[in-house]
C-alpha cells in the first residue's frame, strides 16, 4: 500500500497549495468524489481477501478522514483570508468627524433656579408664581411700603399707564407680590419659594433693567429667627457645596420684615483670586427677616397667631458667584459662545439625591 | 453718612479701638461701607520751612528754594506760585513715593539746577483736587513734625450706610448711642444750658398749617442774633466738615451743617436784613418760585411747605433755603430757624422737585420731634462763640408733634420671635440706653420710645431693637423640619410642563436664552402690539419701551447679533412671559424658539439644508408632547398663524376649533426685513397654559393593559392624484377612517408635482399598516380593505388612484 501513502501525500500537499475555494473543491472531487482516487480504491477492495480487506479498509478510512479534515481546514483558512481581504478593501478614514448633531444648553438662570428649588424642595417648600405686571398695592402697599416711604426710592420702579386704586401699575420690583398673592389665596400655614423675573429702572455695569430673584416665605405658629438662620445656612452650604461655609447675619432694615437681616458668606480674595469659603472677608448675598405683622394683617393672616420669615436673593448674583461669571449684562445678550460656555446640559437636572452640580 | 473716629469719641466714652468699633457697627445694623485712613502712604512726609526763595536762573516760572525740614536743608526747584520764604508746608525727600502722581522721587536736574525733593500740593498728597499751590500751613506749625499729625489726617473717616428707618443715626450722636447700647462705652452728656435773651426778637413767626391732615410744620423755634461778625470757620470746624465731604462756607452756615451732621438736627440761618417783615410757615401758592441755595429756580405747588416772609418764600421747609435770604460774610444780624417739618410732605416735595439735600434726607427719615428749644440754645451758644453778637429771647410757634406713645412688649415675645433667651435685665438695659422709658408690669413691659425714634411703632420693633443690639450671633440656628417625612412635589403641573419643554428643546439642539421683557415700539408693532397700557411710562430707553407681545422679536435680534459676530445658524428659545394686557391673567408664559440659516455646519458626510417649516413643526410637537398634550388628537390649521408668520408656510396647532396651543412656521420675510434680520428664520410659539390639565385618573399611574397581536401586520402603498390644495392630512384621515380597527398607521412617503402631472394636481403616496388581531389576513380581506380606502379617499378628496 505504498501507493496509498503516496496518494495521501499528494492530496494533502495539493490541499495546502490550493489558493481558492474552486481549486479546493476540485481537489476534493478528485480525491473523494464518486470517481475520486480514494473512493475508487475503496470500491476496489472487493478483490481482496477478508483479512486484507479489513486492514486496507481501516487504512483507507483513516486517509479519507485525514484528507476531508485537511480540505475543511483549508476551506476555513481561505474564507478567512477572503473576508480579511474584503474588509481591508473597505477601509475608511475614521479620523473624519461623526455626523454633526446640534446640542443646546440650559440658561444659567434656569439652572440656578432649578438648583434652588432642589434644595428648598427638600425642606418642604413649594414653588409659587405670579404676574410680572403688578398693582402698586401688592408690590408696595401690602408690603408696608407706603407711597411716601423712603424705601420706594431705592426701588427704581418702572411704571405703566393704567391706574388701579389711584396708583399706576408697575413692573414688579421684587417677587414679594407673589408672597402677597399666596398669603391672600392660601392663608397660613405656608411654605413657598417664589422665583421669577423682576425689574428696576437702572442700567450700569452691575445693574440691568430686568433680573431674577428667588424669595422664600414660611408662615406657621412656631417658626422663629433661629429657623431662618438654619434654613439659610443650610441653603448656602448646599448651594455653594461648601460644608463649613461661614454665614453671618447682620441686622438690617426692610419695610416688610422685623427684625431684618442681611446675610454674608465667607470668602477670600487672597492673591487676587476670589474664592467662596472660610476666609478673612465677607460677601453680602441676601436679605431676610421675620415677616412684619402689618404684612400678615394686610393679607388677612392673624398676626397674633401666626409668624414666620421671608428672604430674597438675586439669581444672577448667586449664579455669578458659584460659576464665576464675571458680567451681569452678558446674561441677556444671548451670545451663542456665552450660552455654550456657561450653559448646562439638558440632562443635568439638579437634585439633592442625584447631585446638585455636575 | 460719614464721620471720623475722634468725632465719634466726642459723644462716646469708650476704650474700644477704631477697628473694634468698625466691626461692631456692622453687627448692630449700621453697615460700614468703608474706612478711609487718610494718613496711609503719607506717614513719612514732614513739615518743612522755606528758608530761602529765589528766582530760578533759567526759568521765569520756577523758583529755587532752600527748604529746612528740622534736620537738613535741601535745594528744591519749585513751580508753585505761592512758594515764598517763610512758608511752612509738606516736604517729600528724594526716594519718597508721591501718591497723587504715582511716582517715586529721584534727585533730578531741572533746567540745569539740582532739585533734591518736593514741596507738595494737596492733590499730590491725594487729599483734594487742589493744585493751584503747595500746602500752606499756619506760621506756628512745628518744623520737622509729621504732616499727618499736623494736618489731622491720623483720624480715620468711617462711612456707614443708614437704613431708611434709622434717621437718628444721620447724626454722630445717634451712632454713639447705639454703640453705648451695644456695650461699647457710655454716651457723654450734652450741655443744653440756655442762653439768656437780652431783647425781644423783632421777627415774629406764625404757622399757617393746612386745616386737615398732618401739620406741615408743627413747631418752629426761632431766635434773632444781632451784631454778629460772619467769618471763616475755625480750623476744627472746617476740618470736621471737610472730613465728611462738606465744603466750609462761613461760620454761620457751617454751624448749621455741623448740627445736621453731629446731632441730626437741620437748622437754617436767615440774613435778618433780607427779610421783609415776619416769618410765616405756610403751603406754597401754586406757581410761586424759589431761587434756592443750589442756584436753581424751582416752581412750587400748593402741597409744598415754605418758610416765607410777607412777600415771598424764603426756603422750602425741611429741604433747602433760598439764595437771596442766605447769610454772607457781610451779614450782621441773623434769624435762626429750628423747626419740625412733616416727614411725608418733605419727602414728597423733595421727590417732586428732585432736590436731594442733607436736611431733606434727615427730615424724611424723621428727626427728633422734641427738644427744639435745647437745640436752639446749643446752636445759639456756638454762633455767639464763633461770631459774637447778642441773642434775642426765643420765638416759639406751635408745639411739639405728639410723639409719645406706649407700646406693650410681652417679655415672652422676644423668645417666640427670635428663639433666644435674652435676660430680662439685658432687655431693660438695652431699651434704656436707646432712650426708651420702661414700666415693668409683670409679663409685659410698657415702653415709650424716645422722641428721636419715630420708627419704633410696634412690639416687633422693640423685639428687633433688643435682638439687634444683643447680637444676632446669639441666635442659635435651627434647621427647618418638613411636615412630611419625605419631600413632596415642589412644582405645579404647569411648572413641570415648562421644565419638560425647556429640557426637551435643549436636547433638540436649541439653546435657552433669557431676553428682556421689553422692546422697541417698532418691533412690538410688527408682532401685533397695540395696547397703550403696555407702554412703560419711564423706560430706560426707547429700545426698551413696550412690554413684548411675543418672545420672537428679541430672539431674532439675538440671532442677528450672533450673525454679526459670525455665529450663524443660531437656534434659540426662551421660556417667559408674553404680554397681552396688564392684567394678571393676560401675561401667559410662552415657550418660543427660532431656528435660522442652515440645519448645521458643512460636513463631509451630511450636507446641511436650509431650516424649514417642518423643523419648527417638529419642535412644537416635541414641546407639546413633553408638556403632556395628546399629540394624536391635535389638528393643524394651515391658515391659523398670526401675521408675523409666512402666510403660506405656517400653521396653528389646535385642540378643537377654538383652543390654539401653538403656532409655527417660517417667519414672514417682510417682518424679518423690518426687524433688520438678514436671512431665513423659522419659529414657533407654544402656549402651555392652553394645554388642558391632565384629568386625575382613578387608576392613578396605571397604564392600560398592553395587548400585543400575534398576527403579522401588512403594509400596502397607495398613490392618489388630488388637487394641489388638498391637505395631506385629509387624505390620511380619510384613509384611516376606512377601518379604524384594522388600520394601525398611515403615513405619507412621497408627494409629487410637476412633469407628467396635470397642472393643479399632485400625487400623494401613502403607506397603510394593517394590524389584524384575530387571524392572519387573507388576500380577499386585504383587497377588500384596500378598496374601501381608495373609495373613502376618493369620496373625501376627489382623488383618483394613480395608474
Amino acid at each position: 500500500m505504498e501507493n496509498l501513502d503516496q496518494i495521501k501525500e499528494e492530496v494533502l500537499s495539493a490541499v495546502a497549495a490550493a489558493t481558492d475555494s474552486k481549486a479546493l473543491d476540485d481537489i476534493r472531487v478528485n480525491a473523494l468524489g464518486k470517481k475520486g482516487t480514494i473512493t475508487s480504491m475503496m470500491k476496489n477492495m472487493g478483490a481482496l481477501s477478508p483479512e486484507e480487506r479489513k486492514e486496507t479498509g481501516q487504512k483507507l478510512n483513516l486517509v479519507k478522514g485525514e484528507v476531508a479534515q485537511a480540505i475543511e481546514a483549508r476551506k476555513t483558512e481561505l474564507a478567512d483570508a477572503e473576508l480579511n481581504a474584503r474588509l481591508m478593501a473597505e477601509k475608511i478614514d475614521v479620523t473624519l468627524s461623526a455626523r454633526p448633531e446640534m446640542t443646546g444648553t440650559v440658561h444659567p438662570v434656569s439652572q440656578t433656579i432649578d438648583e434652588a428649588i432642589a434644595i428648598f424642595g427638600e425642606m418642604g417648600f413649594t414653588v409659587a408664581e405670579g404676574p410680572n405686571i403688578e398693582d402698586d398695592w401688592r408690590n408696595f402697599g401690602a408690603l408696608n411700603i407706603g407711597p411716601e416711604h423712603p424705601a420706594r426710592q431705592d426701588h427704581d420702579t418702572f411704571y405703566l399707564p393704567r391706574e388701579q386704586d389711584g396708583n399706576r401699575m408697575v413692573l414688579r420690583t421684587h417677587t414679594s407680590p407673589v408672597q402677597i398673592r399666596s398669603m391672600q389665596e392660601k392663608g397660613a400655614p405656608l411654605r413657598i419659594i417664589c422665583p421669577g423675573r423682576t425689574y428696576r429702572c437702572d442700567y450700569d455695569a452691575t445693574h440691568t433693567p430686568m433680573f431674577h430673584q428667588i424669595e422664600g416665605l414660611v408662615i406657621d405658629e412656631k417658626t422663629h429667627f433661629g429657623h431662618l438662620k438654619g434654613c439659610l445656612i443650610d441653603f448656602c452650604r448646599a448651594y455653594f457645596g461648601v460644608d463649613e461655609l461661614p454665614v453671618r447675619f447682620r441686622p438690617s432694615y426692610f419695610p416688610f420684615t422685623e427684625p431684618s437681616a442681611e446675610v454674608d458668606i465667607g470668602c477670600t480674595r487672597e492673591g487676587g483670586e476670589f474664592k467662596i469659603g472660610a476666609g478673612d472677608d465677607w460677601l453680602e448675598i441676601l436679605g431676610c427677616g421675620m415677616v412684619h405683622p402689618k404684612v400678615l394683617e394686610n393679607c388677612g393672616i392673624d398676626s397674633t397667631k401666626y409668624q414666620g420669615f421671608a428672604f430674597g436673593m438675586g439669581i444672577e448674583r448667586i449664579a455669578m458667584l458659584k460659576y464665576g461669571i464675571p458680567d451681569l449684562r452678558t446674561f441677556y445678550e444671548s451670545d451663542l459662545r456665552w450660552l455654550r460656555h456657561y450653559g448646562f446640559k439638558a440632562l443635568d437636572v439638579p437634585s439633592m439625591v442625584g447631585g446638585l452640580t455636575r | 453718612m460719614k464721620f471720623t473716629f475722634n468725632w465719634l469719641l466726642e459723644h462716646l466714652d469708650t476704650d474700644k479701638s477704631c477697628d473694634e468699633i468698625v466691626e461692631k457697627l456692622s453687627m448692630i445694623g449700621l453697615e460700614v461701607e468703608g474706612v478711609e485712613d487718610r494718613a496711609k502712604g503719607l506717614e513719612t512726609f514732614k513739615i518743612a520751612e522755606i528758608i530761602e526763595a529765589e528766582q530760578h536762573p533759567d526759568a521765569d516760572k520756577l523758583k529755587l528754594l532752600k527748604v529746612y525740614n528740622g534736620e537738613e536743608t535741601f535745594q528744591v526747584v519749585c513751580g508753585a506760585p505761592n512758594a515764598r520764604k517763610g512758608l511752612k508746608g509738606v516736604f517729600a525727600t528724594s526716594g519718597s513715593y508721591i501718591p497723587g502722581l504715582d511716582v517715586t522721587l529721584k534727585p533730578t536736574k531741572i533746567r540745569g539746577v539740582e532739585s533734591m525733593g518736593m514741596m507738595m500740593s494737596e492733590r499730590e498728597m491725594c487729599l483734594s483736587d487742589a493744585h493751584d499751590g503747595i500746602v500752606d500751613l499756619p506760621a506756628d506749625t512745628e518744623v520737622g513734625a509729621r504732616a499727618v499729625d499736623v494736618m489731622g489726617l491720623t483720624d480715620p473717616i468711617i462711612e456707614i450706610a443708614i437704613t431708611p428707618n434709622r434717621g437718628d443715626c444721620a447724626g454722630v450722636r445717634g451712632i454713639a448711642r447705639d454703640l453705648a447700647a451695644a456695650g461699647y462705652g457710655t454716651l457723654k452728656p450734652l450741655s443744653t444750658d440756655p442762653v439768656k435773651g437780652s431783647f425781644e426778637s423783632p421777627v415774629k413767626v406764625t404757622l399757617d398749617n393746612p386745616a386737615e391732615g398732618e401739620k406741615a410744620c408743627s413747631q418752629f423755634v426761632g431766635r434773632y442774633i444781632r451784631g454778629v461778625k460772619n467769618v471763616e470757620s475755625p480750623k476744627w470746624l472746617k476740618d470736621k466738615l471737610l472730613a465728611v465731604g462738606l465744603r466750609p462756607i462761613s461760620a454761620l452756615v457751617d454751624v448749621t451743617n455741623l448740627f445736621s451732621q453731629d446731632l441730626c438736627r437741620p437748622l437754617h440761618v436767615f440774613d435778618a436784613h433780607k427779610l421783609n417783615g415776619d416769618i410765616i410757615v405756610r403751603l406754597a401758592k401754586a406757581g410761586e418760585t424759589l431761587h434756592a441755595l443750589d442756584e436753581k429756580e424751582y416752581t412750587l405747588d400748593d402741597a409744598m411747605c415754605v418758610v416765607a416772609d410777607s412777600e415771598r418764600p424764603l426756603g422750602l421747609g425741611g429741604i433747602m433755603g433760598g439764595e437771596d435770604s442766605g447769610c454772607t460774610l457781610d451779614t450782621t444780624d441773623v434769624f435762626l430757624e429750628c423747626a419740625h417739618f412733616d416727614p411725608i410732605r418733605t419727602a414728597m416735595t423733595g421727590r417732586k422737585l428732585d432736590i436731594i439735600s442733607d436736611a431733606r434726607y434727615r427730615f424724611e427719615r424723621g428727626v427728633d420731634a422734641a427738644a427744639l428749644i435745647d437745640f436752639t440754645e446749643m446752636a445759639t451758644r456756638l454762633i455767639l462763640e464763633l461770631c459774637g453778637g447778642e441773642a434775642s429771647e426765643l420765638v416759639v410757634a406751635g408745639e411739639e408733634p405728639a410723639w409719645k406713645r406706649s407700646i406693650t412688649l410681652r417679655k415672652a415675645r422676644v423668645k417666640q420671635l427670635t428663639g433666644v433667651d435674652v435676660p430680662e435685665s439685658e432687655m431693660v438695659r438695652i431699651l434704656d440706653v436707646l432712650g426708651c422709658e420702661l414700666t415693668d408690669n409683670g409679663d409685659i413691659f410698657n415702653v415709650q420710645p424716645p422722641s428721636w425714634r419715630s420708627d419704633i411703632e410696634l412690639e416687633a420693633c422693640l423685639v428687633e431693637e433688643i435682638i439687634r443690639v444683643y447680637g444676632y450671633e446669639h441666635i442659635e440656628e435651627v434647621s427647618l423640619t418638613r411636615e412630611t417625612a419625605l419631600p413632596t412635589v415642589a412644582l405645579t403641573p404647569m411648572q413641570q410642563k415648562r421644565d419638560a419643554a425647556r429640557r426637551t428643546l435643549v436636547t433638540r439642539g436649541l439653546s435657552e436664552a433669557v431676553t428682556y421683557a421689553f422692546l422697541p415700539e417698532k418691533q412690538a408693532k410688527l408682532f401685533g402690539w397695540s395696547d397703550e397700557n403696555l407702554r412703560l411710562t419711564n423706560p430706560i430707553s426707547k429700545d426698551l419701551e413696550i412690554m413684548r407681545p411675543s418672545l420672537l422679536p428679541n430672539l431674532l435680534s439675538a440671532c442677528q447679533r450672533n450673525n454679526d459676530r459670525g455665529l450663524s445658524n443660531g437656534c434659540l428659545f426662551e421660556v417667559g412671559p408674553q404680554f397681552d394686557g396688564d392684567e394678571a391673567d393676560k401675561q401667559p408664559v410662552v415657550v418660543a424658539g427660532v431656528r435660522t440659516g442652515q440645519t448645521g455646519p458643512r460636513n463631509w458626510a451630511q450636507a446641511p439644508r436650509r431650516v424649514d417649516v417642518f423643523d419648527a413643526k417638529a419642535d412644537v410637537l416635541a414641546v407639546l408632547e413633553a408638556a403632556g398634550a395628546k399629540v394624536d388628537s391635535l389638528q393643524v390649521d394651515p391658515t391659523g398663524a398670526p401675521a408675523h408668520y409666512h402666510p403660506g408656510r405656517s400653521g396653528a396647532i389646535k385642540l378643537g376649533p377654538k383652543n390654539t396651543l401653538a403656532y409655527f412656521g417660517e417667519l414672514h420675510p417682510g417682518v424679518l426685513k423690518k426687524m433688520g434680520y438678514k436671512g431665513i428664520a423659522v419659529g414657533f410659539e407654544v402656549y402651555l397654559d392652553a394645554i388642558p390639565a391632565a384629568k386625575a385618573k382613578k387608576t392613578g399611574a396605571l397604564r392600560p393593559l398592553l395587548v400585543l397581536s400575534q398576527f403579522q401586520s401588512v403594509e400596502r402603498d397607495f398613490a392618489f392624484v388630488v388637487d394641489s390644495d388638498v391637505p395631506a392630512a385629509k387624505i390620511l384621515q380619510s384613509a384611516k377612517t376606512a377601518d379604524k380597527k384594522l388600520i394601525s398607521d398611515a403615513a405619507v412617503f412621497d408627494v409629487y408635482e410637476g412633469e407628467n402631472m396635470e397642472d393643479g394636481k399632485k400625487s400623494v403616496a401613502i403607506t397603510i399598516t394593517l394590524q389584524p388581531t384575530e387571524d392572519t389576513l387573507t388576500d380577499e380581506q386585504i383587497q377588500d380593505i384596500s378598496d374601501k380606502i381608495v373609495a373613502n379617499v376618493a369620496k373625501n378628496t376627489g382623488s383618483e388612484l394613480r395608474g
